[in-house]
């Protein structure tokens, strides 16, 4: 029997004190579409990290076509022919279609572009996606999102790769082009280029895939036919873990609506949600990355321009309003992005922490330092931040410390709606603990808290209600206690209820 | 575990003097190596070169009063020089025409801060680029200035606001020049407002990042505009100085003077990345420049060598916060 396309077999990779892979296998065969499924986290850009040369595995082997391949860098396992589209495109917007195509391979001689034959060189790749809707000649910048993508594959296929590796390929894409890449690649798949196919949209899978492989906490769980297998089964594999860790649950009481959005669409997402956020509420937000939680949240909080439905805040309608206008509101947001755009990295704990409000320490405009100084360590201690003392710099604080700072920003505003973005991405448990401590203790204040995560335990944990989002759509809500992390994926992954 | 964070912290506390005193440091170096000379040291060191260092750095210093605060916001403005001109253009025009003096002075004022208003405006409504927008106002200052001037210097009659800059006795510090005490008057000014009003912070704020300023509800667009109006207000002082110095306004004085402005408030520690910088450091940095450019020519050193070495003093002080920035981020 001949060796598989590609072997890999218990491959590790640790960064730090994070193990992102503990042992992965799995084969995919000439000719075959293999689909890698895992929630957020579960290590499926690290494996193809390591597969496309960016990473070295700790350990482990992986063979091609029966070969032991080491790559030593990204060119490296170019050469070896593997070949990776990832999800943001790699275009240079402002050349054409076909230098696009060669770019980095240009056949030249003495330094001059052989034209005729990159032309040629170009073509050649055309012709295996078989599509005819612009020309070589055009601007990239003028393609739509789904031809600029098929420039991409095009520029791939330059090098006859062995393994074609697409990373959320339909993430961006309307369903029409979606079956027009599934077209694409079945006939890819006829000339025999083995691809690896990754998705959060198991029903394309399902479409489109022969073979599956379920990575979960780094490690391979699971692999078989797709064609014989039950989605079910899959995000039972998915899943598959116990609730073991133990969130602090304090009485809070629910009121009435604070905060109320009806079919509200932003401008490219969301493009509906529907919720009701009530006084003492937490309420989940679930869904895949690119869902459309982050962005209800920016368009809530004025950070983004809302095109269609309704907000209301306390009752009234507030249909426009910036940051600085939520804020007046008592709307608070706490950025998923701490380090690129939720803190001032450069600048003090007390500035961080105070500078929404500055109003108690000042007088005319006149900032009282000592006073600030003081009402942010009060804050410090509360929080139980760890730093030498309110004038740190922020940016020397550990990722945890400087996400309590950024809470207690919204803290010390005093919103009254809390609107918080992946609030304990990338940080330690402890400091997570105390997360979902403050959160409980904000909702018994009587505080309405919106609670967007990628970790389904801690929405399970924490909320009091949740909301699962699929493609910019708020599906689903209802009461905690009547979701488990099974029926939320289904819901996440777009998969019909079966009633 | 607590004493590796003290020492951490002692460490970061040390690096903040290092910067805060670096520009300093230089500027005692700077003057220490022109005193090895033995024949400079009886000229170099007396009141009368004192005041004349700091009379020729009234000009530079106070557009990078301005300027400290459009860099830290994390801009520039490239038509400081222009607007040096214009303005001493506008003060001689009017006070050829007999305005009172008093009025010539605020009226100045106000078209330096129109000019900042204007790029402030076209830099927020539009979202541009600050450097393209003031490389624009550079040109379009030159020109007015020269167009208000019919292409040559106005020469008013004597007036009060010619001895602005006068030295009155040159053998002697004192009296400084008015100028000089305006220029001090002014950075003590300009210190309180950036370290100790809410307008301050929020120019660090938007210097340091400006997706969290603005989620942080400051008005990021209306506060560039203030910023680069106030910018300009003292760009107008700077002119009326210019205007003074020479007693007369002439469109084609200060070339290249934005290069000048934007060298002091670098090698005084501020960042071009924005978020850095101080009122103190950019005062010192233009001393530092204005000792440079006086002890060489009392060196009898060719002006090349000034510019050459002032070249390497500005990449130097940069070198120094690049290291310092590398320190923060590990």
């Amino acid at each position: 029997m001949a060796p598989p396309r590609l072997r890999m077999t218990n491959v590790e990779k640790a960064f730090g004190a994070t193990r992102a892979l503990r042992g992965v296998s799995f084969e995919v065969a000439p000719g075959e579409v293999h689909t890698l499924i895992g929630e957020n986290g579960a290590g499926k850009s690290t494996l193809m990290k390591v597969l496309s040369g960016a990473h070295q595995a700790d350990s482990g082997t992986m063979e091609i076509d029966g070969e032991a391949y080491i790559p030593k860098g990204p060119l490296d396992a170019r050469d070896r022919g593997i070949a990776m589209i990832y999800q943001e495109l790699n275009l240079a917007p402002d050349l054409s279609v076909e230098e696009n195509i060669v770019l980095g391979e240009e056949p030249c001689r003495m330094g001059v572009i052989q034209s005729k034959k990159r032309r040629a060189m170009a073509e050649k790749a055309f012709a295996q996606l078989d599509h005819s809707g612009f020309s070589l000649k055009t601007l990239v910048y003028e393609l739509s999102i789904a031809e600029q993508q098929l420039v991409e594959i095009a520029r791939a296929l330059i090098r006859q790769p062995r393994v074609l590796i697409m990373d959320e390929p339909t993430s961006s894409l309307t369903q029409v082009d979606v079956d027009r890449l599934f077209q694409v690649i079945n006939k890819l798949k006829a000339q025999g280029v083995s691809i690896i196919y990754i998705s959060h949209f198991l029903e394309e899978c399902q479409r489109v895939c022969d073979r599956f492989t379920v990575l979960r906490d780094g490690a391979s769980v699971g692999t078989g036919e797709m064609a014989s297998t039950e989605l079910d089964d899959i995000i039972h594999l998915m899943v598959g873990r116990e609730m073991t860790e133990i969130y602090p649950h304090l009485d809070h009481s629910i009121g009435d609506p604070v905060l109320e959005l009806k079919s509200f669409q932003g401008r490219k997402k969301p493009e509906s949600v529907t919720l009701s956020l009530r006084r003492g509420e937490i309420f989940g937000v679930a869904g895949l990355v690119g869902a459309g939680r982050t962005e209800t949240l920016r368009a809530c909080f004025g950070l983004d321009k809302i095109s269609g439905g309704s907000i209301e805040i306390a009752g009234t309608e507030k249909a426009v309003g910036s940051p600085r206008d939520r804020l007046r509101q008592g709307v608070g947001l706490l950025s998923e992005n701490r380090k690129e755009e939720g803190l001032l990295l450069n600048q003090s704990i007390a500035n961080n922490l105070t500078m929404t409000r500055f109003e108690p320490f000042t007088k005319m405009g006149f900032i009282n330092g000592a006073k600030q100084l003081e009402g942010s360590q009060a804050w410090i201690e509360k929080l139980g931040v760890r730093a030498s003392g309110p004038k740190q710099i922020i940016g020397e604080l550990s990722g945890g410390n400087q996400q309590k700072v950024a809470i207690g920003r919204l803290l010390h505003h005093d919103a009254t709606i809390l609107l918080l973005d992946e609030p304990t991405r990338g940080i330690d448990v402890g400091s997570k603990a105390h997360i979902y401590r403050l959160v409980g203790e904000l909702a018994a204040q009587g505080k309405a808290i919106l609670f967007v995560s990628s970790y389904l335990p801690e929405l399970l944990g924490v909320c009091d209600t949740i909301g699962v989002m699929c493609r910019g759509v708020l599906e689903e809500v209802r009461p905690a206690e009547d979701w488990n992390e099974h029926e939320i994926l289904s819901v996440a992954v777009g998969q019909e209820e079966e009633k | 575990m607590a004493e590796g964070s003290q020492s951490k912290m002692n460490r970061a506390t040390l690096w903040r003097w290092i910067s805060t005193l670096g520009p300093l440091f230089g500027l005692v170096l700077v003057t220490g190596l022109f005193a090895l000379s033995e024949e400079l040291r009886p000229i170099f060191f007396t009141g009368s070169n004192a005041k004349l260092i700091l009379t020729q750095t009234v000009i530079v210093a106070i557009g990078a009063l301005g300027m400290t605060m459009v860099i830290v916001s994390g801009g520039i403005d490239l038509s400081a020089g222009s607007v040096v001109a214009l303005t001493s253009v506008v003060a001689a025009s009017l006070l050829v025409k007999s305005v009172p003096p008093v009025l010539v002075f605020f009226l100045t004022v106000a078209s330096g801060a129109l000019v900042g208003f204007i790029n402030g405006t076209v830099i927020s409504a539009l979202r541009m680029m600050p450097f393209i927008v003031t490389l624009g106002m550079m040109g379009i200052a030159r020109g007015s200035a020269k167009w208000l001037g019919n292409n040559q210097t106005v020469n008013p009659d004597a007036n009060p606001l010619n001895r602005i800059m006068e030295p009155v006795n040159p053998l002697e510090m004192f009296p400084l020049p008015m100028g000089v005490w305006i220029a001090i008057g002014l950075a003590i000014v300009m210190t309180i407002v950036m370290r100790k009003t809410v307008f301050g912070r929020y120019v660090f704020a938007i210097g340091s990042n400006e997706d969290t300023a603005r989620l942080c509800g400051i008005p990021v667009q209306r506060q560039k505009v203030l910023i680069y109006t106030l910018a300009g207000m003292f760009f107008g002082i700077a002119g009326l100085m210019q205007y003074s110095r020479l007693t007369q306004g002439d469109p084609t004085v200060a070339i290249g003077l934005e290069l000048e402005i934007i060298a002091a408030v670098v090698i005084g520690g501020a960042s071009l990345n924005g978020g850095s910088g101080s009122i103190l450091g950019t005062m010192i940095g233009a001393l530092i420049m204005a000792v440079l450019k006086s002890g060489s020519s009392q060196m009898n050193w060719p002006t090349y060598m000034q510019e050459i070495i002032i070249g390497i003093v500005i990449i130097l002080a940069v070198a120094l916060d690049r290291l310092r920035q590398s320190r923060l981020k590990a």
